[in-house]
């Protein structure tokens, strides 16, 4: 049994889902997964054990729905993916279709529609480079991309609602890079509860590139 | 979108607190079923998370009849339950604020829960 499971578990070891079913007219509209989205799907492999103990696994700005899919496969759970990008969600929709994995997809901003403490395992690849801030609040391919000042317009109206929708024993896995200054996102989430850490580093043509996770701090 | 989903969702519409849009009430002009794994214990498990009363009402609209008190000792309830969370597929339909009356359409089995400018 736990030899079937490792050889499993093996398999999806740096695995990435089939796109095979895209095109470049999805490419123009839709974020192609690069080293940021390959760092999420390590840093989600690594935790594995507790992943799969969770029962609402949702992403937050799935682009080609790799990282929903990759989810799903290796809880082998549902996972509820929630886009901006209309042209997103349908590329989602395919990507888990195309590699059998059980995705819901939702067009939607961030977690305003989600009702709170409902969700076990919360994941989102911001649009984290620091632009003008009048390239944010689009809903095409910009979005997937401009985080405005710092990079951190989007994930800081996302931030307030994370304390809101995760479950008493929920975490929170979010990818920045160095510009974003990842201390002040720890140390936000701190005073609502949370506690966080870096959990994987990689640097990434010019990119200093991280994963943070945070649960729940246990009360004292 | 499966019921499950549904269970997750509240109405953000501008002025609508979470207990006034909380549940969305369902439309189901579409759905498909496509039936997978069912095991008493993932199940028992999922309804820890899930609100009851909000599956049953959202599992009416796809013919669903789930008694009106959960038992999660009732093996049979169980795959019921399993049946609507995660068989059900909504195509085609919408979503209602309870409180609002605005309305979020399913199409391609995605719910679009996007506010227009004008209504953030
Ligand atoms: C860096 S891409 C990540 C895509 C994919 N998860 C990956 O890792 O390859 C950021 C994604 O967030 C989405 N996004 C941006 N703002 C959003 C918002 N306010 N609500 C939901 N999704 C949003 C974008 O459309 C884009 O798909």
């Amino acid at each position: 049994m736990a030899a079937q499971a490792s050889a499993e578990d093996a398999k999806l070891d740096g695995w990435v889902p089939s796109l095979d079913h895209a095109t470049f007219v999805d490419w123009n509209r839709v974020y192609e997964p690069s080293e940021d989205t390959f760092l999420l799907l390590d840093a989600l492999f690594a935790d594995r054990a507790a992943l799969r103990a969770s029962r609402a696994i949702v992403e937050i700005g799935p682009g080609s729905g790799v990282v929903a899919t990759y989810l799903a496969k290796l809880t082998r759970n549902s996972v509820l993916a929630v886009d901006i990008n209309e042209a997103a969600c349908a590329l989602t929709m395919r990507t888990a279709e195309a590699n059998g994995a059980r995705v819901d997809v939702m067009r939607g901003d961030l977690c305003g529609a989600l009702r709170s403490y409902s969700v076990d395992a919360l994941v989102f690849n911001p649009p984290y480079v620091p632009t003008d801030d009048e390239e944010v609040g689009g809903a095409g391919i910009e979005a997937s991309w401009a985080g405005g000042r710092n990079g951190r317009r989007v994930l800081d109206r996302l931030l307030p609602h994370v304390a809101r929708v995760l479950a008493p024993a929920g975490r929170f896995y979010v990818v920045c890079v160095a510009e974003n200054d990842p201390a002040s996102i720890v140390s936000y989430l701190r005073a609502r509860g949370l506690t966080g850490e870096t959990v994987l580093r990689r640097r990434a043509r010019n990119e200093a590139l991280s994963v943070l996770r945070f649960v729940r701090a246990a009360p004292s | 979108m499966r019921l499950l989903t549904h269970n997750m969702l509240v109405s953000n519409a501008k002025g609508v607190s979470e207990a006034e849009g909380y549940p969305l009430a369902l439309e189901v002009t579409e759905h498909r079923r496509e039936e997978t794994e069912f095991d008493v214990e993932t199940t028992r498990k999922t309804m820890e998370t899930v609100k009851y009363d909000a599956l049953r009402g959202a599992a009416r609209a796809v013919a669903i009849d789930l008694p009106e008190v959960y038992d999660g000792d009732d093996a049979d309830l169980l795959r019921k339950v399993h049946e609507a969370l995660c068989d059900v597929h909504v195509i085609e339909g919408c979503l209602v604020c309870p409180k609002s009356g605005r309305r979020f359409p399913i199409n391609n089995g995605i719910p679009n829960l996007l506010l227009h400018e004008d209504e953030l």
